[in-house]
């Protein structure tokens, strides 16, 4: 009962996140992958995306500290970032990167900086968000 | 792979899938992909999406670590999907190396959808490029890349085997073939079939005579040798007999350098044609900055010279050279046309890249390359008629079948053979001042850049293409005025042209051992004109244009993009004529109107023959090969005693 009651619990969590628009459909393409034999598939690589874009963050605020600002570098960081954050269906950090971007090309550095932030926060919130949905995914199971 | 039966498409026929690969009846399953990506959450991501595709994955984050694993396992893969953006090799040099390396279908992807990197993929010869986020259904598909080119392949196969007296028809056969509606592969598969039991037969004939022969690895070391060789000898009188002499391997047989050397042409033939659409080739061709291509670069100065002093050549005469030229197809061109590619292709990502090894080892590519510039130089003045006479055709033919970067190299080297031919040719009929011996500089320098970049888009758009079709070409550019890079052009574009109705196109892939591995063997089989929904259709059918066969599909892409032709013209101009500064004189924005007329007019008359029925395809891979030739043309150096384009000087 109490499992049931988890699990409904998880499911609510889960479509809330689609609902608030922190996750797209991308995600259910990752849910579609796990199976049996890989049962914890999409935890897996939601945790390799953290580490990996962890990496990335760190690189664009190095690149951001050097004056002036090679757009160019933080561009491409940015592209990966955006890339790496798409394949796991995060929408709005999706959202935030594509708007770098565009700061990015026009030189805004304000709009650059202030668009990171952004980025940063969304990135930490759907850690967050997902951390606590596998973890009562997993308590569900 | 049998792509004839009915029902179950592999089948352990010559070519196909290993039958340790593939089960029978449960084809693509167990189609091996290779996947490339920097990022390890995609990777992660793809690797199962292709797993639950039941297809065997490898996965790779560093793009030189899979060009390793590419060369080390000749048959450890199908199909290539590539990340563009990575941070040790871009994503499209990683495909001219696979192309050159391995004629492998190669998929691109990158949350980048933007239409200029779309376009690039196109013009690099992917078969396809997917946006990221990808999905499983994309995936789902992508066996349908790797059947195709089998399939052409085979018909390339099946081409060198009917003969040359069949060549003709059978181009005209396969452009219809191919033609069969992109979306329905039915249609395809049952020309394929048709196709397929034709060649089923040589297949089997030449798979007896192979049957009992080990697998002959072509290594880096071992082609470069035969290149050599081929080059000593000249790319037409090369025969397999005294190559094998020449190389004086020993275990190697007759039989193996037979169908290295048949992929090989059809490599050149596909550099030839994929140069003339595409940018990047331009660049490639004239790019190789290796002093190696001295020899042809003055070769070329010489042609240029004659090119732009035969600018008065009316375009009739270039367009009936070419259609001559098309109409008789040899096999002697191959050779000479994918020189200019292949360097082209490094160049303008890595110079001294060489086609077999890709960036590892320059010394290596400009050995190659020096191997590619010997081609054109042994060839006779008379050889050069010779080819330029049949190049046209048969240029296209075996130049396209590598990326357009291998079209480079290949290019190159026929170009100074053309360049003679034209000259003997243009002074013989108009011009008489072209100096001989101008400096290969000075003739670049002198041509007016915009005539090369209007000739060379014209040529390109001729069918004429094929080394030979330079000195068609300058025909036509002296209409134009002096667009010398018009005939370098013609090499890559006639070839790509040709390529389908030449019947040189087995090339490569011939099998080597008689059951040919398809997935390596093509080295110089370049995909089928793919008729993909997306991008792909214009990959595809650039890409077709460049292959041998895709004429059905180039036509298709060709269409929408014959707006650019000129610019493709441009950069395949440049690409062809191996001179740099051929190249950075073109006067692009000048000759952009001349180019568009007159690639559409070279167009049409280069199809006159009705060699290829896709004008389009031509224009695109122009307009493609253009735009890369601009992005290309700064790297190219003085091989050919010009100074390498510098891109920096490129009009666009």
């Amino acid at each position: 009962m109490e499992r049931n009651q988890l699990q409904r619990q998880a499911a609510y969590m889960r479509n809330t996140l689609f609902d608030q628009g922190y996750l797209d459909e991308q995600f259910l393409q990752l849910e579609d992958l796990q199976d049996e034999a890989n049962p914890k598939f999409v935890e897996e690589v939601v945790k390799l995306f953290y580490t990996d874009s962890a990496r990335l963050i760190r690189s664009i605020e190095l690149t951001l500290e050097n004056t002036p600002w090679d757009f160019e570098k933080l561009d491409k960081i940015m592209h990966q970032f955006k890339g790496s954050s798409s394949s796991i269906g995060a929408k709005k950090v999706k959202k935030e990167c594509t708007q770098f971007q565009e700061y990015c090309k026009v030189g805004n550095v304000e709009g650059c900086m202030r668009t990171f932030q952004e980025v940063k926060q969304e990135h930490a919130a759907l850690k967050r968000k997902l951390e606590n949905y596998f973890q009562l995914a997993r308590e569900a199971r | 792979m049998d792509l004839g039966v009915k029902s179950q498409p592999f089948t352990s026929s010559n070519a196909s899938w290993k039958s340790g690969d593939v089960v029978p009846g449960q084809f693509p399953a167990g189609l091996k992909v290779l996947v490339v990506d920097d990022d390890p959450t995609c990777l992660r991501i793809l690797e199962k999406m292709l797993k639950n595709c039941l297809y065997e994955v490898t996965t790779c984050n560093r793009a030189e670590v899979a060009l390793d694993f590419l060369r080390d396992n000749k048959n450890g893969c199908d199909i290539v999907i590539s990340d563009v953006h990575m941070p040790d090799m871009d994503g499209f040099k990683l495909l001219e190396h696979i192309g050159l390396l391995m004629d492998l279908p190669v998929i691109m992807m990158s949350a980048d959808d933007s239409k200029h990197v779309v376009m690039k993929g196109v013009t690099h010869g992917a078969c396809d490029y997917l946006i990221k986020p990808v999905r499983i259904e994309a995936l789902k598909n992508i066996w349908q890349h790797v059947v195709r080119k089998k399939k052409h392949e085979w018909k390339d196969k099946d081409v060198e085997h009917s003969g040359s007296v069949e060549e003709g028809e059978r181009q005209q056969k396969f452009p219809e073939d191919v033609d069969c509606s992109s979306s329905i592969n039915e249609g395809n598969w049952k020309n394929s079939k048709r196709r397929k039991d034709e060649e089923d037969e040589v297949d089997d004939r030449d798979d007896t005579s192979t049957l009992k022969k080990p697998r002959v690895v072509w290594s880096v070391e071992l082609h470069q040798q035969f290149v050599t060789a081929v080059n000593q000898l000249g790319i037409d009188k090369a025969v397999p007999k005294k190559i094998l002499e020449l190389m004086n391997v020993p275990g190697l047989t007759r039989e193996n350098v037979a169908s290295h050397l048949q992929k090989y042409r059809l490599y050149l033939r596909r550099l030839s044609g994929v140069s003339q659409h595409q940018n990047g080739l331009a660049n490639s061709f004239m790019g190789p900055s290796d002093p190696s291509f001295g020899p042809m670069s003055s070769l070329s100065g010489v042609d240029l010279q004659a090119l732009a002093a035969s600018g008065q050549l009316p375009a009739q005469s270039l367009a009936s050279i070419q259609a001559a030229a098309l109409g008789r197809p040899t096999s002697k061109s191959a050779v000479p046309l994918p020189l200019v590619d292949q360097r082209n292709v490094f160049n303008f990502e890595n110079p001294k890249l060489r086609f077999i090894e890709g960036q590892q080892q320059q010394s290596d590519s400009s050995k190659q390359v020096n191997l590619l510039h010997g081609i054109p130089t042994n060839m006779d003045s008379k050889q050069l008629a010779t080819l330029h006479q049949s190049t046209l055709g048969n240029m296209n033919m075996h130049v396209h079948s590598q990326t357009s970067q291998s079209n480079s190299l290949l290019m190159q080297m026929v170009q100074p053979q053309s360049r003679t031919q034209l000259l003997n040719e243009i002074n013989g009929s108009h011009v008489s001042n072209i100096p001989s011996s101008v400096g290969q500089p000075v003739l670049s320098r002198a041509i007016p850049s915009a005539v090369l970049g209007r000739n060379g888009i014209e040529n390109i758009h001729g069918p004429q293409y094929t080394s030979l079709s330079q000195p068609s070409t300058s025909a036509d550019y002296s209409s134009q005025s002096t667009e010398f890079s018009g005939n370098t052009f013609p090499l890559a574009s006639s070839s790509g042209m040709s390529r389908g109705l030449l019947p040189n196109y087995d090339a490569l892939n011939v099998n080597q051992n008689g059951n040919q591995d398809w997935r390596l063997q093509n080295v110089g089989s370049t995909f089928g004109p793919p008729h993909h929904s997306n991008i792909q259709g214009g990959l595809d059918v650039s890409r077709s244009v460049l292959i041998q066969q895709p004429v059905s599909s180039s036509q298709k892409g060709g269409q929408s993009r014959i707006p650019s032709a000129n610019k493709a013209a441009f950069s395949l101009a440049e690409g062809f004529t191996s001179i740099p500064n051929v190249g950075q004189q073109l006067n692009f924005s000048a000759s952009d109107k001349s180019l568009r007329s007159k690639a559409e007019r070279l167009h049409e008359t280069g199809f006159q023959n009705g060699l290829f029925s896709e004008r389009y395809g031509q224009e695109d891979l122009m307009s493609a090969l253009f735009k890369q030739q601009q992005e290309g043309l700064g790297a190219v150096e003085s091989e050919f005693g010009f100074d390498g384009y510098h891109l920096d000087n490129l009009p666009v």
